[in-house]
């Protein structure tokens, strides 16, 4: 395929899919300084959610929270869209608390196009993009349904479940991406054609209900936190008026209507190929897979706060339009509701990650990146995480630089981008703390502190973001260096109010705040001089002086992680012509091409000595980057 | 926890017995402990000489051996090496390994591990200190260190100290579903009593390890190495062999008789492995309960036995019931026994005579053999109860520090280590498993 130069409009990336993904891979390759065009079907469908309408939640929010991190838009476009604030996990320890917002739907999509408009080095065009040119076995660009050509030194993929969907909806199966928009078929043709091993997924939605329709007063009312707390580091204040949910739950009459009507749906009448996770996604599974189960939550969601539509999270399902109806009005305050649209499963293919290297780039085909559901994630936070990787390192190759890879113990972006690449999926991913290993450093309160540095090296931080930065990193620095120098005998702890052992040992303040429970105000009794810090400067203090005794026992360990992620295994290893391992091993690590001795390790069925067979490798082929 | 910065020792030679066994330490500690030892302190580095080397804690004479020792970073870890070259006995080996591990720096009081499988090459890998050619056939020797280990950890934990670990993970997987699942599923509606059964099944490890630690300590519980049993029919001599066995075995571990009155077990160092044998009832028609329940037991422990060793009376082969005409398809080792009161008939087995001493040389020899075998001959089968019982002593460490006021993530944190150190005996689960459990014990989505 040729085009001359003449017809070929040229960016450095182009970003195709106006997603989450694709939102947060232009606006970083843009941020970057990357001529970025973001191509996708219809400028007015950029930042929809196509799903249920919040941002956030336990290790989503982590997420969301590094995306700010590193000056992506997801928090700052949720505290502008955002109309329900709850922390999760509140009662447990902070490394834990989740983060999330309940979303009006329309003023996300509002923020989030704004927020690409006003990003200096983007364009947004509008054509459906129908192929990828390739010169070379390298990709040079696109060519969109208008016949134009876009060039460019990298593109970055993120289609989602547009690579040949199918909607099943009961009985009737349709071709589809999101309801009512074509997927792309040609664009997935090109991909499989290049050789990309693919699957197919599955994952579903719920029925939309009319609001008027639901007797709200039957249902449990879940007010938001107040204040409501920001998910980004750049918002002061949540200025969007804040509104409360609702919570109901399904009946056992619900159960014997889904029960009785299961066998019409795609999934358990066999129509549906894709793998479906191990946690339940549709009410179905929930009903069937757990038949002692009388109840389950729902959490009725107003889709905006002038929507006339909700979003009941919890029963996403496949059934017939008149069974979803049949099984909703037997639910509490449902009884007279109204469908504006029904739920349905969507299967849809995805490319196999373990064709990726860390920075997202495809291996088989240089110059391209996937980003989002088409690596066989789910959610919008985990699209978002990897498009912001995806278009960071985009932006890296078209000026020539090196891969930027964050790591397991720096990220949870780091930890997904990892498990993904070097173990593939096999059911939709999901973004869980427990995938953490270094969970208790890795917050979402430290977040900025993590990466925000690292972010502002690459070029990706804005300079208001940085000021702002900066000055809290000193204004905590001087609190911790203030509290560690400030000590007290524990027979004046004692009469604070403090619980210490009577040994004589002089504590010092950052030691107590470190106690669970730490009371800051008993603190300041003892040492007046604290009250010169600022409230969010303790508590971000108290967070760190919590987890100090397990933190410093975990760099060992991280010390330990990282020195085998600086040995980096080539990537055009011959596994086959490696002797010494066995057949599973060459097969295994030639599926996950790992790039470095650490990841190798962690594809399962990798034993310590195939491991040390692959030293040989780093020796003689591989270079030893700086950790 | 393991950590690059501990000292490490272990074996650095083939199988023993052998003329020479060496045993290598790397690290900071590797000079101090090895001045504790050695009698008249160390040569100059780099040359070789001969000195008693002894237990610095008993001052106990274990070998006269030759020391060497290299200077960090111009050795073959990069770090500070001393080399003991022993007599190449198991005992020896054992007690000069235990000595090491015993010793504790007067300074920090830190002490010396075990290195594990590799170790001593990686330290060089990592300090740029290995040349290609070294790392060539290194995996091998990986390999067949680590596949020992393993063998040697489940041999080391035989029965019901096996089944008791197995558990004990078991408790820990379960733990960590319900922590993990009540922190990654804040909000589902999951059953509040998450955080009471995680506790439940923490205490019941910690349980469990700190009485499996107080009985290793009182020498009972768990059983050390291999477990020989002795089975046929009453009256062949099974118990006269077993004290032959006692009798001319100079190093006898303990002798514990069975709490079911019909086993007799006795631990002991056979040619410097660690072995059990197990005399039982004689195998016939029982007369009386009592006497039926301990055949019952002898059957189920010729089950569970590592070795079984039949023994039969050569004046009466062939009248054996069908049970011992199925032990004697299905033994490790069939012995004849009673050589001295019938002439040779040409039978399958070893002929020997308990009372004459006939033909227990080679039995012990034969025996030997197949101990061997299953262990391996390298440096694990000496060390593994040693493994073993640090292992759980990190568990018992870790878990000590676990209280149901800790946080939930502290507390996993907690259970994921402890669950490390446990893959050191029982090989390697991650947070796949966990989350397997957790999936099919909660309905959880949206």
């Amino acid at each position: 395929m040729k085009h001359s130069a003449k017809s070929m409009i040229e960016f450095d990336v182009i970003v195709v899919g106006g997603g989450h993904a694709g939102c947060e891979a232009a606006a970083a390759a843009a941020r970057c300084g990357a001529t970025t065009a973001l191509i996708t079907h219809k400028i007015e469908t950029i930042g929809e959610m196509s799903c249920n309408p919040a941002i956030g939640g336990v290790g989503k929010g982590h997420l969301v929270r590094e995306i700010d991190a590193l000056d992506g838009l997801m928090g700052r476009v949720i505290d502008q869209a955002g109309i329900q604030y709850r922390l999760l996990n509140r009662s447990k320890g902070p490394a834990v608390w989740g983060p999330r917002a309940q979303a009006d739907r329309k003023l996300y999509k509002q923020a989030m196009q704004a927020a690409l408009h006003q990003t200096p080095n983007l364009t947004l065009i509008a054509d459906p993009v129908e192929d990828l040119l390739v010169t070379e076995g390298t990709v040079t660009g696109v060519v969109g349904a208008s016949g134009k050509s876009y060039g460019a030194a990298a593109v970055v993929i993120t289609t989602g479940t547009f690579l040949r969907g199918t909607i099943h909806l009961g009985e009737q199966q349709t071709p589809a991406g999101r309801v009512g928009e074509a997927p792309a078929i040609r664009l997935a043709e090109r991909i499989a054609d290049a050789g990309f091993r693919m699957g197919r997924l599955k994952t579903g939605t719920p029925a939309r209900l009319i609001r008027a329709s639901i007797n709200e007063a039957a249902c449990e009312l879940q007010p938001g936190d107040d204040p409501p707390e920001p998910l980004s580091t750049m918002t002061d204040r949540i200025t969007v008026p804040q509104i409360a949910c609702l919570i109901t739950h399904t009946t056992p009459a619900t159960h014997d209507i889904i029960r009785a009507n299961v066998h019409r749906t795609a999934m358990y009448s066999g129509r549906i190929e894709g793998v479906g996770p191990r946690y339940c996604p549709s009410v179905e599974d929930k009903v069937m897979r757990f038949a002692d189960k009388t109840s389950h939550q729902i959490f009725l969601e107003p889709e905006g706060l002038d929507s006339d539509l909700v979003y009941p999270n919890g029963i996403s399902t496949s059934l017939p339009e008149d069974v979803q109806l049949a099984f909703l009005r037997t639910i509490p305050g449902l009884e007279t509701v109204e469908i504006a649209r029904p739920g349905y499963a969507i299967e849809s293919e995805y490319v196999d990650p373990r064709e990726l290297s860390p920075s997202l780039e495809t291996k088989r085909l240089p110059g391209l990146f996937l980003a989002g559901q088409i690596n066989g994630t789910t959610g919008y936070e985990e699209a978002g995480a990897q498009g912001l990787v995806a278009g960071l390192n985009a932006a890296h190759r078209s000026a020539g630089l090196e891969a930027v890879v964050f790591d397991r113990a720096e990220a949870y972006l780091g930890v997904m981008i990892d498990d993904l690449v070097t173990r593939g999926v096999d059911e939709p991913y999901r973004m869980f703390t427990s995938r953490a290993e270094y969970r208790l450093a890795l917050r979402s309160d430290n977040a900025d502190q993590r990466l925000t540095p690292r972010g502002i090296s690459l070029g990706l931080v804005g300079r208001e973001r940085q000021k702002r930065f900066t000055a809290k990193r000193e204004a905590l620095s001087e609190a911790i260096d203030l509290l560690k120098r400030s000590k007290a005998t524990p027979p004046a702890l004692q009469r604070a109010g403090f619980a210490v052992n009577q040994d004589g040992r002089p504590r010092t303040a950052w030691e107590c705040l470190g106690q669970p429970k730490a009371d800051l105000a008993a603190l300041t009794l003892i040492w007046p001089e604290l009250q010169t810090i600022s409230a969010p400067i303790v508590a971000q203090a108290a967070i760190d002086a919590r987890y100090q005794g397990y933190l410093a026992r975990e760099q060992a360990d991280v010390a330990a992680y990282r020195r085998d992620e600086a040995l980096q295994l080539p990537s055009d290893l011959d596994y086959a012509a490696v002797r010494g391992l066995s057949t599973e091993e060459r097969q295994k690590l030639a599926l996950a091409r790992p790039a470095t001795l650490g990841a190798a390790g962690r594809i399962p069925g990798i034993t310590p000595a195939g491991i040390v067979t692959l030293l040989r490798y780093v020796r003689r082929h591989g270079t030893r980057s700086a950790a | 926890m393991a950590s690059e910065q501990d000292t490490i020792v272990a074996m650095a030679s083939g199988p023993v017995p052998a003329g020479v066994a060496i045993v290598r330490l790397s690290g900071t500690l590797a000079m101090p402990v090895a001045q504790a030892m050695t009698s008249g302190g160390l040569p100059p580095a780099r040359q070789v000489s001969l000195r008693r080397i002894s237990d610095p804690a008993t001052g106990e004479l274990l070998d006269k051996g030759l020391v060497v020792w290299f200077a960090g970073p111009a050795s073959f870890t990069g770090e500070d090496i001393v080399e003991l070259h022993l007599h190449g006995g198991p005992a020896v080996v054992k007690g000069v390994i235990d000595a090491v591990l015993g010793w504790r720096s007067p300074e920090s009081d830190a002490a010396c591990r075990l290195a594990q499988a590799g170790e001593f090459t990686k330290r060089a890998f990592y300090n740029e200190r290995l040349d290609l050619a070294s790392v060539e056939g290194l995996a091998d020797l990986v390999r067949a260190e680590t596949a020992a280990q393993r063998r040697q950890a489940l041999a080391a934990s035989s029965g019901a100290a096996r089944t008791l670990l197995g558990e004990w993970r078991q408790h820990l997987m379960h733990a960590l579903a319900m922590l993990e699942a009540s922190i990654d599923f804040a909000d589902e509606d999951l059953p509040p009593e998450l955080a009471a059964a995680a506790a439940a099944a923490v205490e019941q490890v910690q349980d469990g390890v700190t009485s499996a630690l107080r009985d290793a300590a009182a020498g009972t519980a768990l059983r050390d190495g291999l477990l020989v049993a002795i089975v046929g029919p009453p009256n062949v001599g099974k118990s006269s062999l077993l004290n032959a066995f006692v009798g001319r075995e100079a190093a006898i571990v303990s002798s514990i008789p069975g709490t079911t009155r019909d086993i007799v077990e006795v631990s002991l160092d056979l040619g410097g492995y660690p072995v059990t044998i197990a005399d039982t009832a004689g195998l016939r028609e029982a007369e009386n309960v009592i006497e039926r329940e301990g055949i019952a037991r002898a059957r189920g422990l010729a089950e569970r036995a590592d070795l079984t060793l039949l023994v039969l009376d050569q004046q009466v082969l062939g009248q054996g019931s069908e049970d011992i005409e199925a032990l004697r398809a299905s033994a490790d080792l069939v012995v004849l026994n009673k050589a001295d009161l019938a002439g040779d008939h040409g039978a399958d087995g070893l002929s020997i005579s308990v009372k004459t001493g006939q033909g227990l040389d080679i039995l012990r020899t034969i025996l030997l053999e197949r101990v061997r075998e299953r262990l391996g001959a390298g440096e694990a089968a000496l060390i593994t109860r040693r493994r073993h019982h640090d292992a759980m002593l990190a568990i018992h460490d870790i878990l000590a520090k676990w209280s149901a006021d800790l946080e939930p993530e502290v507390q996993a944190h907690l259970l994921h280590q402890a669950n490390r150190a446990m893959s050191a005996l029982l090989g390697h689960s991650d947070i796949e498993d966990v989350l397997d459990l957790i999936f099919s014990e909660f309905c959880i989505g949206k």
